[in-house]
This record gives C-alpha cells, structure tokens and sequence, in this order.
C-alpha cells in the first residue's frame, strides 16, 4: 500500500488555528489544568489508584479462597463486598477510565496533530466529575454497612435487599449514584475525544492514515456513548426503586417471612438494560488494546501493519456486532430459546473480525526485525492471552456449553484471561512505550523485565488452573467451599496455589510502581523518539511535549503511520510527518 | 473560534462512487464532515447519546406496561382536567404540547436573526422560548400536582398499576429537567446576544474562548431534540 501525498497536494487548512487556554498560575497549570495531557497524567494516577484499591481487594478475595476458615475478619458479607468493589472498579473506574480518559486524552491530541481536545473546559469538567464519582465510591467502604456486596452486576431483586450487604444501608445508593456520576463525567470527555478526531485532525490526516490506537479509542467512545445510556437509566431505576419504593425491577416478594411493599417488576429488564450496557463494555476495553498493540507490535518488529485497511473495518465490526449480543450473558436466565439461537450466533461472528485481527498481528511479526523491548514483550504476551480467553469464550458463547459452565471457575477464568489480563499486559506495554515521551525518560529495563515475567507468568498460573476448577463444577461467588463434595483434595491444594500466585503477581506491581516512580527523576534520558517510530506525538518539538503540543506550526502529514523498513529509505522509519515518495518500487499490498 | 467553513471544495480529489466513495468521504482529509463545526459537531453527537438515554427509558416503560398482570390506569380518564362542568380529556398535556412545539418556532426564528446579527430580536425570541419552556415546566408542576392530590405516588396509585406512577414521574421527570436546563441555557445564551458578546469577541467567563452566533443554532438543537422527545412521550406515554 503506497499512500503517500506529494508536498504540493497538501490542501490549506480548513480551520484556522484556535486559541488555546493560557494558565495564569499553578493551580490552573497543574490542577484545574484545561491541557490534555495534564489531564490524562490526572485521569491514569486517579484510575491506578483506584485500582490499587482493586488488587488489595483481590488478595483479600484470595485469603478467603486459598486458606478458607483462617481469617476471621472476612465473614462472607466482606466476601461478597470484595468481589463487587473489585470486578467493579476493575471493570469501570481503572479500565474505562484508563483507556479512555488516560491514553485516550494524552494520545488522540498528539496523534492526530492537533494542538488540544476541541473543548478543553468540558474536558476538564470530565475528570474531576470522574474524581468525584471515585470518591463517592470510596465512601461507600466508610458507609454504615459499608459497600455493596450485589455482585459487579448488581442484579436486583437481591441488590437492593436486606441479605445482601448494603442492600438496605448506603452501600448501593453510593455505587449507583456513583455510576451515574462516572457516566456524566464519561460523557463530557467522551464527546471531546470523538469530536477531536473526527473534526480536529491536522492537515493531510485523513481517516485511513489515523494510526490504529487512534481508530481503536475512537470507536470505543463511540460505542461508550451509546451504551452507558443503559446503565445509566438502570441506575436511576434502580436507584428509585431502593429510596422512593418503586417496582421497577422489583417483582412482589417474599423477605424473611413478610411480604416487601414491591409488586409487578421486572428483574430480567435490569439485566437487559445491563448487559446492553455490558457487553459493549468488554470491547470498549478491548478495542483500545487492540489497537495500542497494533502499534506496539508495527514498531517493535519495525514492520508496516498486515492489513490496516482490514484492521480498522474489524474494529468497526467489532464495534456494531457487540451491540447485537448482550444476552449471551443470560443464558440461564430464562429466555426464549430462538433468542438463545440468535445470540449465540451473532457471539460466534464476532470470532470473524477479531480472528482477522489476530492474524494480522501475526502477519506483521513474521519476518519481521523483532526487537524484544519491554512493550514488544507484554504486546506478544498479550496476543497469546487474548486468544486464550478467546478460545474459551466460544464454549461460553454455545448455549448448550454455557448453561452448565455458567456461574462456575471457568466462567472467571474466561473473563478475567480476556478482558483482564488481555488488556492490562497491553496497559503495561503501553506505559512502557509512552512513559519516555510522558517524562522524557525510560523506564528501568532490569525492574521492566522482572514485572513482564512474573506478571505473564504468573497470570497463566492464576487463571489457568480457573479453568480445571470449573470444569469440575466448583462455583463462583461462594466464600466459603470447604465441605462441597466438588472441593477435592487437589482442588483445594490448587485454590491455595492460586492464591500464593495472587500475591506473587501484585508484588511484581508494587515493583512496578517503584518503577514509575523512580524513573521520574533516575531513568536514563529517552531523547524525543526512544522507539524511532513514526506518529505524530514522538515528531514533537520538546519532550515532554509543551502547552499546545507543537510549537509554531501544526505538522502536516504525508503518509500513514506504518512506513517502517521502507526500501530505499535512509533510516528505517519515516514519521508521517517527513515529505516524498520512498518506496516507488513497492507494489500496493 | 476562528473556524472557517470549507472554501475549496473544487480542490477535492475525485471520489470513487458507491459505498467507497462514501467511506472516502467520510475519511477524507481534516474533518470527516466539511462545514460542520466543533460545537455543532460535539452537540449532534450528544444528541444521539442522549436519545439512548430517552429510548432506555421509553423501552423500560414499555416493557413494564406490557409485562404487568394489573390493569394500567386509562390515560385518557388520569388526565383529564373539569372544565366548566365537563371532563375534558387529556386538555392540559394538548395545550402543553402546543406550548412546546410553538417554543421550537420562536427558536427556530431567533436562530435566523442570529445569522442576521439582529441582536436585539435574537435575544427577544430567544427569551420568549425561555418563556415559553418555563410554562411548559410550570404547567408539568400542576400536573404533577394535581396527580399527587389525587393519590398518585411513584409506588402506587388508586386506580391500578403501580410502575404508572414510577414511569410517569420519572420520564416526565427527566424531561422537565431536560428542559429546565434548557431554559436556563437559554437565557444565558440570550444574555450573551444582548450584550453583543458574539459581535465583539468577549472571551467566555469560564472556557475564555470567543463565542459566534453559531452559538444559538447549536442551543437551538439541543431545544428542538427536547421538543421532538416530547412528542415521543406525548404518543407513548399519553395517547397509548
């Protein structure tokens, strides 16, 4: 594929340049900052953090499982306290926020050539709404009867009831009200990052040149902005059927022998509206992974991406088919079995594009000049473990496979194989990649590597035993499973290795984030462009890059994002920046 | 803002035609649609957000008066008002209605002098909307009102299904809000015109960027959407 514009093509400007926002202090530099990139640097400390709070969590979780009966301050309330906290900031307020509200904002601008977000005010309204619906969410483990144990899914008529924690303290007022306020601060952001790179870009940028983060960011806000309409109108149902008691969810029910005030409602709506909500979710976090370690992968093996063209169309694919396949998670929720037909087959379809995708991350490896730097590493990492999860998320995606598998370990190890860990190996490179460009210095190799090999590692050794557990039936969501019959000897000895595993891999994050920290001021200096790669936000006149990201002039691009090893040219990498035509021999791909 | 709209449209390259040449559009160079603002662009975007949230709520609506064994309360009988001896059915939400849709002509007329940089007849018509959206508000607080005298309650009512009170306070609810922040923004969009912001380039009090009176047309989609939704409401909720 030659797309290469000749220097006089370049047509003039079709906006004029755009007055940017000058802090007058500190506080208006670094706080209330309207610049992206002070706002992404915001948005992914905020989300780590949050997140550290999720992994604490999870180790508790693992206490529970692996030494059942040793820890008597997890009674089984706690249990199911951590397992919602957990799956749900994981899912929400690290994931989304990071993908989106971290790369998303320090990315989309530098990438496409433009100087900020088009609304930079609106975009700093968005993070701190995104701060206080963290907070909100925080109170809620200080609450009387302290945060919500419903399970990430919230599914009522137990969400809102006296036997699950929080259900009739604050717990579940504070979760909800706290999605609704993530959902608000999303969407000011959101309309800012679609908007920027659909109206924004820099002269000669054109859809098809956008490098693949680009495309996958974008597309996953599109779809957030159609999908967290669902949850946040299951929110506020749900949320009015707990303080004003009304029945929405909520059908006539029996509680400790006395008939609840509830009557006529509908609790498979809530888990309609959720998973509406829900499954796109899994690919509003995928398809930023997917599309960071497209470029991660073109970079490091120093090669042009197999099939851009295709690579985009599978992340629009993607992106339509996971709105038409919400109810495969309800499977064993009672449905017409039609229904089960349908949903099962449009789940199947997805396997088409995202195969398609695999392939060409594939593709591009072979013969490629494959350097093992630390991004490359956790890119590599990522593809094999995204199509481990893959795979079994076609036993899942089988009606009859699901009904039995449902609600076990395998069901956990699926996810966690492929929306947890997929896209936190793609996070870590990620960082890995950028963190020069953010600090103008390189994070520690020797502290990299020991993080890549124990958190690779040990993820399989975590979820891959999952998969064995539930296949022989043990359950997910129960504290305590000593006495079942399933918990054989070798099974409860695997749960305890599981969790010694748990706690292996956070420590390598601690290890991590010493490494973040230290390398501020002690990593050896990166230079503008440590990688030699070719998009716009490495072609920066300073590094960090300063107020307005380009310096006088906005640069022009003459050719797509993947000109690596081009025949004939001096270096092995043209950025899309540099004029004239390198490759007259190649024929188009 | 100093955009400009598209000037050199006999620069573009030739398209090729069908399903490509619309996907070639779409990507072409800058802006995927020429002449289109940022704030007109980010508003038609969050419009469509927004009609998720509105068909969230609908479809929730519906499913719960088709689901439910109790009989739902006749719309018809619920709302109406007595009017010199006779009960006249569903008078108030006509007259709401048309107080509504009349408010998307006067916006529509002041988006046109707005172009015309008629400052003094943008700000009229803009403040009449305001007005106009105000009563509509005031007269959904009567309704409420007068429902909630009678006996209606977000958990029950006298006449039959409980989730009538639910949806009807909640989708009415969050339309009021709807246009309730609509009037505001209204009115301190008008203010904006009155003062001559827009001709004389003062910097907003929050964003310190320049307005245009483009400003009106994007506030203007954002009315028209409400009113459009109302007529989604209105035929859903009260003619059903």
């Amino acid at each position: 594929m030659v797309d290469v514009t000749p220097a006089d093509a370049i047509p003039p400007a079709e906006v004029g340049e755009v007055e940017l926002y000058h802090p007058h202090s500190w506080w208006t530099k670094y706080v209330f900052s309207q610049d992206a990139k002070v706002i992404a640097v915001q948005y992914s400390a905020t989300a780590t953090a949050i997140g550290l709070v999720a992994l604490v969590l999870s180790w508790l979780m693992r206490l529970q499982l692996g030494f059942p009966g040793t820890f008597d301050f997890i009674t089984p309330e706690a249990y199911y306290q951590f397992i919602t906290m957990h799956g749900m900031i994981m899912v929400i307020y690290l994931l989304t926020a990071l993908f989106l509200g971290g790369f998303g904002n320090y990315l989309i601008p530098l990438m496409v050539g433009a100087r900020d977000m088009v609304f930079p005010y609106v975009n700093m309204l968005s993070y701190w709404v995104y701060l206080l619906a963290v907070l909100v969410l925080v109170s809620s483990f200080f609450a009387p009867g302290g945060p919500t144990g419903a399970g990430w899914t919230l599914y009522p008529p137990q969400a809102i009831m006296s036997g699950t924690p929080g259900g009739q303290d604050w717990g579940i007022i504070l979760m909800l009200s706290s999605l609704i306020l993530f959902i608000v601060g999303f969407t000011m952001g959101g309309l800012n990052y679609v908007v920027t790179v659909l109206q924004g870009r820099t002269r000669g940028m054109t859809l098809m040149r956008l490098p693949l983060t680009v495309w996958g960011i974008f597309t996953a806000t599109v779809m957030a902005l159609l999908a967290f309409p669902a949850l946040f109108v299951a929110c506020v149902m749900m949320l009015l059927d707990r303080v004003l008691g009304t029945s929405f969810f909520m059908p006539a029910i029996v509680e400790m022998g006395a008939q609840l005030q509830h009557n006529g409602g509908s609790p498979i709506l809530f888990q309609h509206l959720f998973w509406f909500f829900g499954h796109p979710e899994v690919y509003i976090v995928a398809l930023p992974a997917f599309g960071i370690v497209s470029d991660l992968i073109s970079t490091h093996a120093r090669k042009n991406i197999f099939g851009y063209r295709m690579m985009v169309w599978a992340i629009l694919a993607i992106g339509a088919l996971s709105f038409v396949v919400w109810a495969h998670h309800m499977y064993v929720s009672g449905m017409n079995p039609y229904f089960g037909f349908f949903f099962a087959t449009t789940t199947l379809i997805i396997a088409v594009p995202t195969a398609i995708k695999v392939y060409n991350w594939v593709l591009t490896l072979w013969r490629g000049d494959i350097h093992l730097t630390l991004p490359m590493l956790f890119a590599l990492a990522f593809i094999v473990t995204f199509v481990n999860g893959g795979l079994t998320g076609l036993f899942l995606g089988n009606v009859v496979v699901d009904v039995p598998l449902s609600d076990t370990m395998f069901v956990v190890a699926h996810f966690h194989m492929v929306m947890g860990v997929a896209p936190i190996l793609v996070i870590f490179g990620a960082i890995y990649h950028w963190y020069p460009k953010v600090t103008g210095r390189m994070l520690d190799e020797t502290l990299g590597k020991f993080h890549f090999w124990v958190t690779f590692v040990g993820a399989y050794l975590i979820f891959f035993p999952m998969h064995y557990l539930g296949l022989m039936g043990v359950p997910r969501r129960y504290a305590e499973l000593t006495d079942m019959t399933i918990m054989t000897e070798s099974a409860r000895h695997l749960n305890s290795f599981i969790s010694i595993m748990a706690f292996t891999v956070g420590f390598a994050q601690m290890v991590f984030l010493f490494n973040l920290i230290w390398s501020i001021r002690h990593g050896r200096g990166a230079g503008g462009n440590p990688w030699r790669a070719t998009t716009l936000e490495w072609q920066t006149p300073q590094t960090p890059p300063a107020h307005g990201n380009f310096g006088k002039e906005l640069p022009i691009v003459y050719r797509w994002a993947y000109d690596y090893s081009v025949p004939g040219a001096k270096e092995d990498f043209i950025p899309q920046n540099v004029p004239g035509d390198f490759a007259p021999s190649r024929e188009p791909a | 803002m100093a955009e400009t709209t598209m000037t050199h449209t006999s620069q573009m390259e030739p398209r090729p035609a069908g399903w490509r040449g619309i996907a070639a559009d779409w990507a072409s160079d800058q802006r995927a649609f020429k002449n289109v603002s940022w704030g007109k662009a980010m508003m038609w975007i969050f419009l469509l957000s927004d009609t998720f949230v509105f068909g969230c709520f609908l479809l929730s609506y519906m499913t719960a008066r088709i689901s439910t064994r109790v009989p739902w309360p006749n719309p018809s009988e619920v709302f109406a008002l007595r009017i010199g001896g006779s009960e006249i059915p569903l008078i108030l939400i006509a007259i709401m209605t048309f107080v509504l849709i009349s408010s998307s002509g006067t916006m529509a007329m002041a988006v046109n002098f707005g172009y015309r940089h008629d400052r003094r007849k943008t700000a009229i018509l803009m403040l009449l909307t305001a007005a106009l959206g105000a009563t509509f508000v005031g007269m959904q607080a009567f309704e409420w009102t007068k429902l909630i005298t009678e006996g209606v309650r977000p958990w029950g009512n006298p006449w039959g299904a409980a989730q009538f009170g639910s949806c009807f306070f909640m989708i009415t609810g969050f339309h009021g809000t709807h246009v309730t922040i609509g009037v505001i923004f209204l009115v301190i969009v008008a203010r904006k015109v009155w003062r001559g912001d827009f001709d004389t380039g003062r910097p907003g009090f929050f964003t310190s960027r320049r307005g245009r009176y483009e400003n009106v047309e994007i506030m203007g989609l954002y009315w028209h959407f409400v009113d459009l939704v109302w007529v989604f409401i209105f035929a859903f909720f009260y003619l059903w």
